[in-house]
């Protein structure tokens, strides 16, 4: 290379390509690079290949049908009701933790007592994995046992709070140990956000006079913005891909009402031996995430450059 | 010369324990108290001889144990010896040649012959080979009945499905649930199937089951079946236990009239001290249609390149099937042996009565041989559906369920 450079006169040796700057941090990032091709992009179109087959226990490239995976994915209740699910858990449980999570941090940010210690006991159900989360959960609302139990030992007799029983409710008591779970999480990262913000637009509102909530409203959540969009990533990819919570805590009952899509994925491939069938399924999960995604990177990368 | 034959000898000694003395890792998911009690009678067996039984018991029952075992004979780090159950599941593991064929320990020890009902054997056959050995018998269609429960609601202990529901009401009066039941899917399914064969009878099992017939699942005798499983919904009301033998307990204890089971559920009478016909009575075939299904459990042997390994490994094949190992496994385990010239006067009343149902052949063929493991999957759902949600009327569920059998491969 030096040679050829040499050759090619002054100009050459100035300013090397930029393919070459940095060349030791570029020779770093090779096997993530091929990590993130092979296992992620190769994988991802082996499995959406596959999808189109007949794979029943061993993957099977050559027996094409079409689509016929997915006009039965879409035939089946238990399909359905996963979507429904999700779609509910997702939803409640996005807004749910950004608002929790966002409440707390900025009471937090109050520059109140024990903030330390307030702060350690919120973030602790964070630190246990979504098994214990959704076996505490299972007991805590398990009416013999639990909550309403306890209501009823202490004189309220009536009390009835019986969600993992009734199919009608039974994604709630999914999403309360969900919740309890993540939130935490979201307030530290949200209270790091709000820490990060300059004491001086504090002093300039109250000098102003504006309120403290307006001041969060209008002020800090707009200068919070790349805080907010990491915590959105953070618990979008917690809620696609939510499996252990439900396994651990209703097993999808009763019935088939606390089903969701991973499970009904592992389910398929592993245990009715039906690769295509969990393939395609898959592969509806990952276009549901694109199409969330594909338009939020447009909007968050593209503006950019045109603007 | 007579140093000759002496050191001929010893090399051939030593070269035969060089050469055979080897450690077989079995893999299997019996791990309840009879269950393992069971299995160390195959390891004792075996340790009886130059070999050694590695055990490499995977807890959680067969939907947990067997994803992993297919994992790792696919993934190349096969264990020598595994337990499945015999048909569909391990079809293309055979046809993919990861399977040991087991054609000439068959035919020397004549299995043929001696496994009874034959198709036991069919189920391990694939092209004219046999791939499997089959160790046990187990029938689903049983109904437990709890004498404690019907003397407390003052009405006699039925003798059939129908007296069964028929004393219901009594049942209630007297605070007992009438039918114990499991939420796991598996067991709502297993309910239908021996419904089924009482409602319905043998010729649509048969018809539906083997023949995959849309037209008899689509008949009234199917109708009368889903009106019965709807029935004993109704019946199963404040039952909400999740595993079996907590259902089981429900019975021992007389809290509930009755549990629809297979036979595997008296281990658990066995172990509370009852006895047959005085504490609790079995009904095979509910009692309607004296008539088993015969599936259970089957040995089989992952290829090895080792051709040590492989000389032990059909050494055990032929073990299990020996008389005096199956006696001795199936008493511990509570289920019928697969040969029917064996001794098993040891057996109890329940046992023996499934023996005389074998010994008359009536028998059928079990879910898990005549459907794919996605079949039975998408069976289950609609079962678990069904029963949990009292929304869906019999017509929807049979409506689904004859679009199941049309696709059902």
């Amino acid at each position: 290379m030096a040679v050829t450079d040499t050759g090619q006169g002054e100009a050459g040796v100035k300013r090397p390509s930029r393919l070459f700057k940095n060349l030791a941090a570029k020779f770093a990032a090779i096997p993530m690079i091929f990590t993130a091709l092979v296992v992620f992009v190769g994988c991802t179109l082996w499995t959406i290949y596959h999808s189109f087959t007949k794979s029943r226990l061993l993957p099977a490239p050559k027996k094409w049908v079409g689509l016929d995976n997915y006009e039965r994915l879409w035939s089946e209740n238990r399909w359905l009701i996963s979507i429904e699910n999700l779609a509910i858990y997702g939803a409640c449980s996005l807004v749910l933790s950004l608002v929790i999570g966002f409440v707390l941090a900025a009471l937090l940010d109050r520059k109140i007592r024990f903030e330390n210690t307030i702060r350690t006991i919120i973030l602790y159900p964070f630190a246990l994995s979504f098994v214990v989360t959704g076996l505490a959960w299972q007991w805590i609302l398990n009416p013999a046992l639990g909550l309403q139990n306890t209501m009823r030992n202490w004189g309220w007799e009536s009390f009835t709070f019986d969600p993992l029983n009734n199919a009608e409710i039974v994604i709630f008591g999914v999403l309360i140990a969900g919740i309890w779970q993540g939130s935490g999480f979201v307030m530290v990262l949200l209270l790091a956000g709000m820490r990060g913000i300059d004491e001086d637009v504090w002093k300039a509102s109250r000098v102003e006079g504006i309120p403290a909530w307006k001041t969060y409203i209008f002020i800090v959540i707009p200068m919070m913005r790349p805080v907010f969009v990491t915590a959105l990533v953070i618990i979008s990819a917690g809620i696609i891909k939510v499996y252990d919570l439900v396994v651990a805590q209703t097993s999808g009952g009763p019935g088939i009402a606390s089903e969701v899509p991973a499970k009904y994925v592992i389910e398929k491939m592993f245990q009715a031996q039906n690769l295509g069938l969990g393939f395609a399924a898959s592969t509806m999960m990952l276009l549901s995430v694109l199409v969330v995604l594909i338009p939020w990177a447009y909007l968050e990368f593209g503006g950019k450059k045109n603007g | 010369m007579k140093l000759t034959t002496k050191l001929l000898s010893a090399t051939a000694i030593c070269a035969a324990s060089a050469a055979s003395a080897v450690e077989l890792e079995v893999t299997h998911w019996w791990t309840s108290g009879g269950e393992a009690a069971a299995v160390s009678e195959f390891a004792k067996a075996f340790n009886e001889t130059e070999h050694s039984w590695l055990d490499g018991a995977i807890a959680g029952s067969g939907g947990t144990a067997r994803p992993i075992i297919i994992s790792r004979i696919l993934g190349g780090d096969p264990m020598h010896a595994t337990q499945l159950n015999h048909g569909r599941q391990a079809e293309e593991l055979v046809e993919a040649g990861l399977m040991l064929d087991l054609t000439d320990v068959a035919e020397a020890g004549s299995w043929a012959d001696i496994v009874n009902p034959s198709r036991l054997l069919d189920g391990c056959t694939l092209d004219g080979k046999i791939y499997c050995v089959p160790v046990n018998i187990h029938s689903p269609q049983w109904l437990w009945l709890s004498h404690e429960a019907f003397a407390k609601a003052g009405v006699d202990v039925p003798n059939d499905w129908f007296e069964f529901v028929a004393s219901a009401d009594a049942l209630r009066g007297a605070d007992v649930i009438p039918l114990a039941m499991g939420q796991q899917a598996w067991q709502t399914s297993l309910a239908f199937g021996a419904i089924m064969v009482a409602v319905g009878g043998t010729e649509l099992y048969i018809d539906v089951l083997t023949n995959k017939s849309a037209e008899a699942a689509a008949s009234e005798e199917m109708t009368a079946v889903f009106q019965a499983y709807a029935d004993a919904r109704s019946l199963s009301d404040g039952s909400n236990v999740q595993d079996w033998n907590q259902a089981t307990n429900l019975v021992i204890t007389g809290m509930a009239g009755g549990q629809i089971h297979g036979d595997w559920a008296q281990g658990e009478f066995q172990v509370a001290g009852q006895v047959a016909g005085e504490d609790y009575t079995c009904l095979p075939g509910l009692g309607v249609n004296e008539i088993i299904a015969t599936g259970g459990d089957a040995f089989y042997f992952p290829k090895q390149d080792d051709p040590a390994i492989e000389a032990a490994q059909k050494e055990l094949a032929a073990l299990m099937i020996s008389p005096e190992v199956q006696v001795a496994f199936n008493l511990k385990k509570g289920s019928l042996p697969i040969r029917g010239d064996v001794d098993l006067s040891a057996a109890n009343d329940c046992m023996k009565k499934g023996l005389e149902i074998l010994a008359a052949g009536n028998v059928l063929p079990d879910g898990v041989n005549a459907y794919s493991a996605d079949t039975a999957g998408q069976l289950e759902d609609l079962m678990v559906e069904f029963w949990n949600d009292t929304s869906i009327t019999v017509e929807d569920a049979q409506a689904r369920y004859v679009g199941i059998i049309e696709s059902a491969d």
